[in-house]
C-alpha cells in the first residue's frame, strides 16, 4: 500500500518535470513581455505534429527531430513576436489577449484540418519503454531523462537570465521598456529574441509531451492551462518555483488518476486553486 | 547669432517636434562643435527634453534636419544613431532597477560605438564609489551615485556627442558640484557636451554657448558672457 | 456635428429600432426554423453583451464564461425535473444558482492579476464542468434529455412551445440590453468607461473601480445562467461538453464582440447578427469557420480594436446607443515602435 503510493508520487514528480517544461516558456513571456499567451499550448502541440511529421518523413528518431525544429521554432517566435504580438503588446491586457486567443483557435482548428481529430504519440525508439530498476521502484527512463532535463532547463534558464549578456538586456527591457528604447536598447529586438527562446522551450516541451502522452488537435488548451497553472504555484517570474509547481501538480493529477481521467485533470485544478487561495504569492515569488 | 566653430559635430536646422497634435517645439536652429559645450536652457514645459530626445529618434514626429558628423540621422532608429556616436543620459536617470550597476554599465557598451575605446575601469576610476557597488540592484544606491550609473552607462557607448537631460535635478549641491567637474573631464577628451538644465547660473558657467528656449522657441542664443543676468531671466521666463 | 451626420445617426437608429421591432413581432410571420434561429440569436447576443461588459468596460477578459451558461443550464434541469419546481419558477433557480457560483469564483479570479485573470476564470470553468461531469443525477459525463413533460409545460403543440421559448428569450434579451444599458449610463458604468479610456480621470469620478468591476462581474452571471436554461429548454438536452462549450458560449462571443465591435453595445449586437448571417455560409466549412473567424477577428484587432463598429461609427460620426454623454475618444494605439 505504502510503497503504491510512494510509487505514485515518484511518477508524479516526474510528471512534475514535464510540466514545467511546459511553464518554461509561459513564465518568460509573463515575465518579460507581461501578457499571457492564450496559445502556449496549442504551439506546443503544433510542434509535437511538426516533430512527427519530421520523424516520419526523414525517417529520423524524434529526438535528432528535435534538433532539426529548434532553429524553426526559434525563428517562428522571433517572427511572430516582431511581425504580429509586437504591434498589440504595451497598450493594454485586453489586445494580446484576443490576438492569442485568435492564434490558438486557428492553430487548433488548423490542425483538426491537417491531420483530424484522432490521437498521437511521439517514439523514440527503445527509450520509450525502457525502465530503470531503483530500489524496490521501477520507473521509465523517458520520465526520468525528462526530469533531469526539466532541472537541466531551469538551471540553464537561470544562467541564461541572469548571467548571460542577452539575459541582462532581457531583465533590462522587463524593467522598463521605456527606458530601454530610450537609450538605444531595441525593445523590439529584444523582445523578438526572449519571443524566440521561448519557441525553443516550445519545442523542447512539445517533444517530451509527444514523448510521454497521447495529443490530438485540441490537446492546447489542457496543457495551457497546466502551464498556467505552474507559473502562478511557483510564483510569477521564479524558475525554481516552476519546478516546485510541476511537481505539486504532477502529484495531485498521479494520485487524482487512480480514480479515473476525469479526477486526474480535477485533482490538479483543485489543488491549484487551494494553493493559490492560501498563497495568491505563489510559493516561491522572487520578488 | 554666435557662428559654432568651423564644422558642427551636431547640426540641426527648422527642428520640428510633434506629439501627435501637440507642437513641442516650433522649427529650431542648434549647433554643437566638436568637443564644445552647449547649455539648454529654459522653464518647465520649454521643450528642452523633446529637443534631446528628437536628437536620439525618441518622439512622435519631427520636421526639419538634423545632421550629426556630417551624416543626415534625421530618419535613423535610436540605436543606430547611439551607434553612431550620440549618448543620452536620459531625465531622471532611467536606470533598470532590477539590474546590477554593473549590468546597467554593460549594456552602455552594448549599444555604443563598436571598438569603442572607454572600459569599465575608467568609469570606476571616474566613479570610484560605483566600484564598490558594481554587484548591487542600481535601484538600490543613492540619487546621486545613480546619476553615476547614468553617466557611466551613456560614456561606455564611447559617445563623441553627449545629451545631459538635468542630471543635476534633486542632487545635494557638493554631488553636483562633483559632476560637474566630471563633465568638464569628459569634455577635455574632446566629447562634446549638450547640456540641458533648469539651473541657470551653473550650466551657463561651464558652457562656450548657450540656447535659451521659451515655449518651443529659441528666445535667446549666444555666449554666456555676451548678456546680463536680466537680460537672461527675461528670455527665459518670457516676461 | 455635421448634419448629414445628424440625418446618418437617426438613420442607423431607425434601422436599430425596426430591427428590434421585427424581432418584436417575428413569431407572427416566422416558422418554426427561423424561430429556432432568432432565439439562438437572442441567446447568443446576450452572452455577447455580458462579455462585452466584462472585456469592454470592466477590465475583465474573462475566457469562463460558458461556466455561468452550463451551471443555468445544469439548476434548471435540477429544479425542473429532479425537484419538480414549476418551469418558469426553475428559471430563477438558473440565475440563482449562477450567481450562488459567481460568488466563489469571483474570490479567486479577483486575486488574479490583469493578463493572469483570464485563463483563471478558464480554470474556474474547467472544474465546474468537471464536476458536472461527476454528478450521478445528472447523467455523469454523457448527460442526460429533459423530460417530454417539461418541454410540453411551455406548450403543447412544438409551433406553440417555440413561440414560448421565443418569447422567453426575446424577454431575456431585453432585459439584459436596457439593464446593462442603465448601469453603464449608473456612476458604475462612467468609471469603468473613464478607467479604460483614461486612468488619471477614473480616480477623479470618485467611483469605487475595483467594486465597480465585482459588481460588474456578479452582474452577468444570473444573466448567462438564465441564457443557459433558455438553451436547454431549446436542445432538451444537458451534457457537460454540450451544456459547458467553450467553443459555442465563449468561443464564438468573443469572436462576435471583437468582430462586432468591443467596448461598445452596437458592437456585440451587430456582430452576433453578422455572425449569423455569415453561419449560414461558413457552417458547412467546418474547422475552417473557426480559422476564418479567428484570422477576421486578428485582422480587425491590428486594424481598428474598436471592431467593425468603431470603422462604422467614424463614418456615422457618432453613437448610436449612446451610453455616456462624453465623446468615446476610443482605444488609444501607441504606433511607436
Ligand atoms: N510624450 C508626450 N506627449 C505629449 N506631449 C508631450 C510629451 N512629452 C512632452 N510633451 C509636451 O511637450 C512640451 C515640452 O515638453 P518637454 O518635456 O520637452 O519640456 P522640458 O523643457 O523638458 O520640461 P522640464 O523642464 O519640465 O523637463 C510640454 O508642453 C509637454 O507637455
Ligand atoms: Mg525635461
Amino acid at each position: 500500500m505504502i510503497a503504491t503510493y510512494a510509487n505514485l508520487i515518484i511518477q508524479g514528480i516526474l510528471l512534475g518535470g514535464l510540466y514545467a517544461i511546459f511553464a518554461l516558456g509561459l513564465s518568460l513571456s509573463v515575465g518579460v513581455m507581461r501578457f499571457v499567451n492564450i496559445a502556449h499550448g496549442d504551439f506546443i502541440v503544433l510542434v509535437s505534429f511538426l516533430l512527427l511529421t519530421v520523424a516520419t518523413a526523414l525517417h529520423i528518431n524524434v529526438l535528432l527531430a528535435l534538433l532539426l525544429v529548434i532553429p524553426l521554432t526559434f525563428a517562428g517566435g522571433y517572427l511572430l513576436q516582431r511581425v504580429l504580438l509586437q504591434r498589440v503588446i504595451g497598450q493594454s491586457v485586453l489586445l494580446p489577449l484576443l490576438v492569442t486567443f485568435g492564434l490558438s483557435i486557428i492553430v487548433q482548428n488548423g490542425l483538426l484540418e491537417g491531420f483530424g481529430a484522432d490521437t498521437h504519440t511521439l517514439s523514440a525508439g527503445s527509450l520509450d519503454t525502457s525502465s530503470l530498476h531503483i530500489g524496490s521502484f521501477y520507473v521509465g527512463v523517458l520520465p526520468v531523462a525528462t526530469f533531469v532535463l526539466a532541472v537541466a532547463l531551469v538551471l540553464g534558464f537561470d544562467w541564461l537570465l541572469y548571467r548571460s549578456r542577452i539575459g541582462a538586456n532581457i531583465r533590462a527591457v522587463a524593467d522598463d521598456v521605456a527606458a530601454a528604447d530610450l537609450i538605444g536598447l531595441s525593445s523590439v529586438r529584444i523582445y523578438a529574441i526572449a519571443m524566440g527562446i521561448v519557441g525553443v522551450t516550445v519545442a523542447i516541451a512539445a517533444c517530451f509531451m509527444g514523448l510521454r502522452m497521447n495529443f490530438d488537435a485540441t490537446s492546447g488548451p489542457s496543457r495551457l492551462l497546466v502551464a498556467f497553472e505552474v507559473v502562478v504555484l511557483g510564483g510569477l517570474g521564479s524558475l525554481r518555483g516552476t519546478l516546485l509547481g510541476g511537481i505539486i501538480l504532477g502529484i495531485a493529477q498521479t494520485l487524482g488518476g487512480q480514480i479515473d481521467g476525469a479526477w486526474q485533470v480535477l485533482a490538479g485544478h483543485l489543488v491549484f486553486l487551494v494553493i493559490f487561495l492560501l498563497r495568491p504569492q505563489g510559493l516561491l515569488p522572487r520578488y | 547669432m554666435t557662428s559654432p566653430t568651423d564644422a558642427p559635430l551636431l547640426s540641426i536646422e527648422g527642428l520640428s517636434v510633434y506629439y501627435q497634435q501637440f507642437r513641442a517645439l516650433h522649427g529650431i536652429d542648434i549647433a554643437v562643435g566638436p568637443g564644445e559645450i552647449v547649455s539648454i536652457i529654459g522653464a518647465n514645459g520649454a521643450g528642452k527634453s523633446s529637443l534631446l530626445k528628437a536628437i536620439v529618434a525618441q518622439v512622435d514626429r519631427i520636421e526639419g534636419r538634423i545632421r550629426f558628423a556630417g551624416e543626415d540621422i534625421a530618419s535613423r532608429p535610436t540605436p543606430a544613431i547611439v551607434a553612431s556616436g550620440i549618448a543620452l543620459v536620459p531625465e531622471g536617470r532611467r536606470l533598470f532597477p532590477s539590474l546590477t550597476v554593473e549590468e546597467n554599465l554593460e549594456i552602455g557598451r552594448q549599444i555604443g560605438r563598436k571598438g569603442g575605446g572607454v572600459g569599465f575601469a575608467e568609469i570606476f576610476d571616474l566613479f570610484p564609489v560605483l566600484r564598490d557597488k558594481r554587484r548591487q540592484p542600481a535601484g538600490q544606491l543613492s540619487g546621486g551615485q545613480q546619476q553615476m550609473v547614468a553617466l557611466g552607462r551613456a560614456l561606455l557607448t564611447d559617445p563623441r556627442l553627449l545629451l545631459c537631460d538635468e542630471i543635476s535635478l534633486g542632487l545635494a549641491p557638493t554631488v553636483v558640484n562633483d559632476l560637474y567637474t566630471l563633465l568638464l573631464s569628459i569634455n577635455r577628451r574632446g566629447i562634446g557636451v549638450l547640456l540641458v538644465e533648469q539651473d541657470i547660473r551653473r550650466s551657463l558657467a561651464i558652457a562656450s554657448r548657450f540656447y535659451c528656449l521659451l515655449e518651443g522657441r529659441i528666445s535667446l542664443a549666444g555666449r554666456p558672457g555676451d548678456f546680463d543676468r536680466d537680460t537672461i531671466t527675461r528670455h527665459y521666463f518670457g516676461s | 456635428m455635421r448634419r448629414h451626420q445628424h440625418l446618418s445617426i437617426a438613420g442607423g437608429r431607425i434601422v436599430l429600432a425596426g430591427a428590434a421591432l421585427g424581432l418584436a413581432v417575428a413569431p407572427s410571420f416566422l416558422d418554426a426554423g427561423g424561430l429556432t434561429v432568432l432565439t439562438e440569436f437572442l441567446c447568443l447576443l446576450v452572452l455577447a453583451l455580458m462579455w462585452n461588459l466584462l472585456a469592454g468596460y470592466a477590465d475583465i477578459v474573462t475566457v469562463g464564461q460558458h461556466a455561468f451558461v452550463g451551471v443555468g443550464a445544469y439548476a434548471f434541469y435540477g429544479a425542473v425535473v429532479l425537484l419538480g419546481v414549476d418551469p418558469y419558477l426553475a428559471f430563477a433557480a438558473a440565475a440563482l444558482m449562477a450567481f450562488a457560483v459567481a460568488l466563489p469564483a469571483m474570490v479567486i479570479v479577483f486575486r488574479l492579476r490583469a493578463a493572469y485573470l483570464a485563463v483563471g476564470t478558464w480554470v474556474v470553468a474547467e472544474v465546474l464542468m468537471l464536476i458536472a461531469g461527476k454528478l450521478p443525477n445528472f447523467g455523469f459525463g454523457s448527460g442526460v434529455s429533459l423530460p417530454v413533460r417539461v418541454a410540453r409545460e411551455f406548450g403543447a403543440r412544438p409551433d406553440v412551445r417555440f413561440a414560448t421559448i421565443y418569447w422567453l428569450a426575446f424577454a431575456l434579451a431585453a432585459a439584459t440590453f436596457a439593464s446593462t444599458w442603465l448601469l453603464l449610463r449608473s456612476r458604475i458604468g462612467l468609471g469603468l468607461t473613464a478607467m479604460r479610456d483614461n486612468e488619471e480621470a477614473a480616480g477623479a469620478t470618485g467611483v469605487n473601480l475595483v467594486r465597480a468591476r465585482i459588481i460588474c462581474f456578479l452582474w452577468t452571471a444570473p444573466f448567462l445562467g438564465l441564457a443557459g436554461a433558455i438553451i436547454t429548454l431549446q436542445k432538451l438536452r444537458i451534457s457537460p461538453p454540450a451544456s459547458f462549450s467553450i467553443i459555442d458560449w465563449t468561443v464564438f462571443v468573443i469572436f462576435n464582440v471583437v468582430i462586432g465591435g468591443i467596448g461598445s453595445l452596437e458592437g456585440p449586437i451587430l456582430g452576433t447578427a453578422l455572425f449569423f448571417i455569415l453561419r449560414e455560409y461558413l457552417a458547412q466549412l467546418g474547422t475552417w469557420h473557426l480559422i476564418i473567424l479567428g484570422s477576421l477577428s486578428i485582422v480587425i484587432i491590428l486594424i481598428e480594436p474598436g471592431g467593425l463598429w468603431g470603422l462604422l461609427r467614424r463614418v456615422l460620426g457618432g453613437d448610436l446607443i449612446p451610453v455616456s454623454h462624453r465623446a468615446r475618444p476610443g482605444f488609444e494605439t501607441n504606433r511607436k515602435s
